[in-house]
């Protein structure tokens, strides 16, 4: 993403007459347009794949008009028409239907409207698909699905990731040790993906030993006292944080300590080490200091993870999150609730990908802004 | 060549490459055997075969080693007809033209769980009139108890279990326990027992027989789901499958994301600009909504789905960072050299660039086999899964569909899951072992 970063020293000073500034603001600008545009793009190739070229269309097509001949099939009234005129009304009644759902129109300029509209966040109305409270307002649907989903992957991303940084740095300072050969032969384990290991969680923690639920939000149904309610949705809450953490902690703390290990043998750690300061000093100056891009990106990024939730650990728990609700939606052929999930998801990361770009070209003295002429 | 033999000496050296090693050799020797033994159409068809094919075993019943385990031994399942079992025919004929055919089935049993179902096929040969016949069961103990006594059509099957008549003459207890327990205990007498046919026939040259299938509560090596289907069938079968997808996946996706990196940097220019877009264009795709969106809208091939897994995972962020490497290649002198012999473009890109970049690729290419090999599993679970073959992820989706861990039919998702989590590890652990071999910075860590 820095490759606009010119990172060579000669560029820059070719530059150097023109005032910070404007470089800045130049680099800031290029950055505004290109990601913009691969949010575009992006977006639009989503919309095209989730309509197929019209194949979609057709589907909704047949489904509308088999569900208009039912509705008429069942009409006490309809029963005493004459066959000519139910069939006119059944030719009505899918009419309106199809330009209900704006199927009259060309895939093309829908594809067009679609993407204009949702590059304004105007979401649109979902095709079947209805929230609880029962609006078709796509950003109902996924406003109310989202704590959830937040609870879940919040709790599991943000444990994982302080889990396995911190971890990391302790064993980074013993390595060798045995905790530190168990993490390097267990790490193979994050092959398995969380739902994985939810099966066996499920397993064992609900189906044999019964002090778990097998999945969902809360109790059913509810209970009525706030404390009942938390603890319910905490008990609901483990097996699946529980699998989400377990499916990566391993091989993440591998990664970091790997990462932290190349760092602290770095010549200015040893020299640090000559001079006789203790680890912590060490281990915050010259170790956590430098690597502190690195843990804001990944930091960063695994924010913005948590808005696509996790569509099948979501769906063996019956959690009622994001994921799971893409997942209805690509079921229903819902293409607007899918391209809403994917814009929100498409601007979060562009946004978080360009505030990282401009941290680092101000905190980072090594990437010089804007100084390099692209080839 | 001889640094080769160098690194692979020097894989030898980790114990955890050895086993995963030979974890896959095996692997690929139980294939290999599978494909020859049960060819492709022969595993489809027994795969997506009803009832017709599967009749003769339980439904949702565990495999038979569980017996091995536990002090309680549950009926296995077993068929008398012609060619096994005891069955003795008797035909004696009457001067009106009638028969009396005799079948008697005999067989032991002593197991301490009553089975699932007792079944009579019957196929019948008669012109006019149905033959007829009615059943006795004997005891170990002496008893003898009779019941039957039906019309038998050219191709019948007749469930005790279903009898309601038996049933009631029972008590009302399930015939399944009824004809096996003994008189004072709700324990099954263990011993030989016989049930005994007795068939009358009307015309000359007809004929009666029937097989008889004790549907119990084990089977075979893997056990059976909620269609009768033998799951050694899908489980071995999941090998290949497994195999290839996570093989051809991984391999696809290195070398052409190898191949578009090496073609990016020595054009350089708008083509290096255009793949970065696209990678960065790659990085706002949802991966699994598409492949989800695929297998909804378009195919749910397996192969179809292999073609968009490897197309999406292409552009991502090794890309980047083979990219990064290539950069430093191109700079070097033999790759000067060559463009001053006049070596054309493509012959740089693939004799001298690409080559280089293989040692480093082996590891990564070994480790990434698991991703995949669960991928095809996850959307199998997702309802996803190829209709046609049978994959360890569609035994599993099978298994949750029908709530085999509310049902307490646990071996239906662990025996797949084992065998997913054997293959994962196994190339996990290979591809972490040469990771250390190729990547010399990570060795003394």
């Amino acid at each position: 993403m820095t490759s606009e970063v010119a990172v060579g020293a000669d560029a820059a000073k070719k530059k150097s007459s023109a005032s910070t500034l404007a470089r800045v603001s130049r680099y800031v600008a290029v950055r505004v347009v290109t990601l913009f545009a691969t949010v575009v793009v992006g977006v639009y190739l989503t919309i095209m794949i989730a309509n197929m070229g019209g194949y979609v269309d057709q589907i909704m097509r047949n489904d509308i008009q088999e569900q208009v001949i039912q509705q008429v099939a069942n009409d006490p009234a309809a029963k005493k028409m004459a066959p000519d005129v139910r069939k006119q009304l059944i030719e009505e009644r899918v009419a309106l239907e199809v330009k209900r759902r704006g199927l009259d129109t060309p895939v093309i300029v829908r594809n067009f409207r679609y993407l204009i509209n949702d590059l304004q966040l105007n979401l649109g109305f979902a095709t079947l698909m209805t929230s609880d409270s029962g609006s078709r307002q796509v950003r109902l649907i996924i406003l109310e699905r989202l704590p959830a989903t937040l609870l879940l992957m919040g709790t599991s991303e943000l444990s994982l990731f302080f889990f396995s940084v911190f971890l990391a740095l302790t064993l980074s300072r013993r390595y060798g040790s045995l905790w530190d050969k168990l993490t390097i032969a267990l790490s193979p384990t994050s092959a398995a993906p969380a739902w994985f290991y939810g099966i066996f969680l499920i397993l064992i923690f609900a189906a044999l030993l019964k002090v778990l639920p097998f999945g969902g939000l809360v109790d059913t149904p509810p209970p009525s006292n706030p404390i009942d309610f938390v603890f319910s949705v905490l008990k609901h809450l483990t097996l699946p944080a529980f699998s989400l953490i377990i499916s990566s902690l391993f091989l993440s703390i591998y990664n970091w300590r790997t990462f932290f290990l190349i760092y602290s043998s770095e010549d200015y750690v040893d020299m640090a080490k000559a001079k006789g300061l203790t680890s912590r000093d060490i281990e915050r100056r010259y170790i956590l200091r430098p690597t502190l891009p690195t843990i804001i990106t990944n930091f960063a990024l695994l924010l913005i993870s948590v808005w696509q939730g996790a569509i099948i650990t979501e769906t063996v728990f019956q959690w009622p999150g994001l994921g799971r609700t893409l997942f209805r939606a690509i079921g229903f052929f819902d293409t607007p609730v899918i391209v809403g999930s994917t814009i929100i998801y498409a601007y979060l990361l562009a946004i978080t990908v360009f505030l990282l770009d401009i941290i680092y070209a101000l905190v980072d003295p090594r990437v010089k802004v804007g100084g390099g002429n692209q080839t | 060549m001889k640094t080769l033999k160098k690194n692979f000496l020097e894989i030898l050296r980790y114990p955890s490459a050895v086993i995963g090693g030979a974890v896959i050799l095996i692997l690929i020797g139980i294939a290999i055997c599978t494909v020859i033994a049960i060819p492709y159409q022969k595993a489809i068809t027994l795969w997506r075969g009803g009832e017709e094919i599967w009749y003769r075993n339980p439904k949702n019943a565990a495999p038979e080693w569980l017996n091995w385990f536990t002090s309680k031994k549950k009926p296995l399942s077993f068929v008398i007809n012609e060619s096994e079992g005891n069955l003795v025919k008797v035909v004696e004929p009457e001067d009106n033209g009638t028969n009396h055919v005799t079948l008697t089935y005999t067989f032991d049993y002593n197991y301490d769980a009553f089975p699932q179902e007792i079944a009579l096929y019957f196929t019948a040969k008669y012109d006019q009139k149905q033959p007829f016949a009615s059943l006795i069961w004997k005891t170990p103990d002496g008893r003898s108890i009779q019941f039957g006594g039906f019309g038998v059509s050219s191709k019948q099957t007749y469930r005790l279990s279903q009898d309601f008549n038996l049933m009631n003459s029972m008590g009302g207890v399930n015939p399944m326990e009824g004809l096996f327990t003994g008189i004072d205990s709700r324990e099954p007498v263990k011993g030989t027992y016989q049930l005994i046919v007795n068939g009358i026939t009307f015309e000359k040259d007809d004929d009666l027989n029937a097989e008889f299938v004790l549907q119990g509560q084990l089977y075979g090596w893997a056990g059976t789901d909620h269609m009768r289907r033998d799951l050694t069938i899908a489980l071995l079968w999941g090998i290949p499958i497994a195999l290839i997808f996570g093989l051809v996946a991984s391999l696809g996706t290195l070398v052409l994301t190898m191949i578009i990196a090496a073609i990016g940097v020595w054009y350089s220019g708008w083509v290096d600009e255009l793949i970065q877009r696209i990678t960065e264009v790659n990085l706002v795709l949802p991966f699994l909504s598409i492949l989800i969106m695929v297998g909804t809208f378009y195919s749910r091939s397996l192969w179809v789905i292999l073609g968009v897994t490897i197309l999406l995972s292409i552009f991502t962020g090794s890309i980047k960072s083979y990219r990064a490497i290539f950069m430093q290649v191109r700079e070097s002198l033999y790759i000067e050299a060559a463009r001053a012999y006049g070596a054309s473009d493509l012959r740089i890109i693939f004799r001298y660039l690409i080559p280089r970049m293989i040692p480093l690729l082996i590891p990564g290419l070994v480790s990434s086999v698991p991703t995949y090999v669960f991928l095809e599993a996850s959307l199998a679970v997702l309802g996803l899964g190829d209709p046609v073959l049978p994959t360890w992820g569609k035994i599993i989706d099978d298994a949750w569909v029908n709530g085999a861990l509310y049902k307490g039919y646990y071996y239906w998702i662990l025996e797949p899951a084992a065998l997913l989590m054997v293959t994962g590890l196994a190339f996990a652990l290979l591809g972490f072992a040469l990771d250390r071999v190729f990547n010399p910075r990570l060795r003394g860590m």
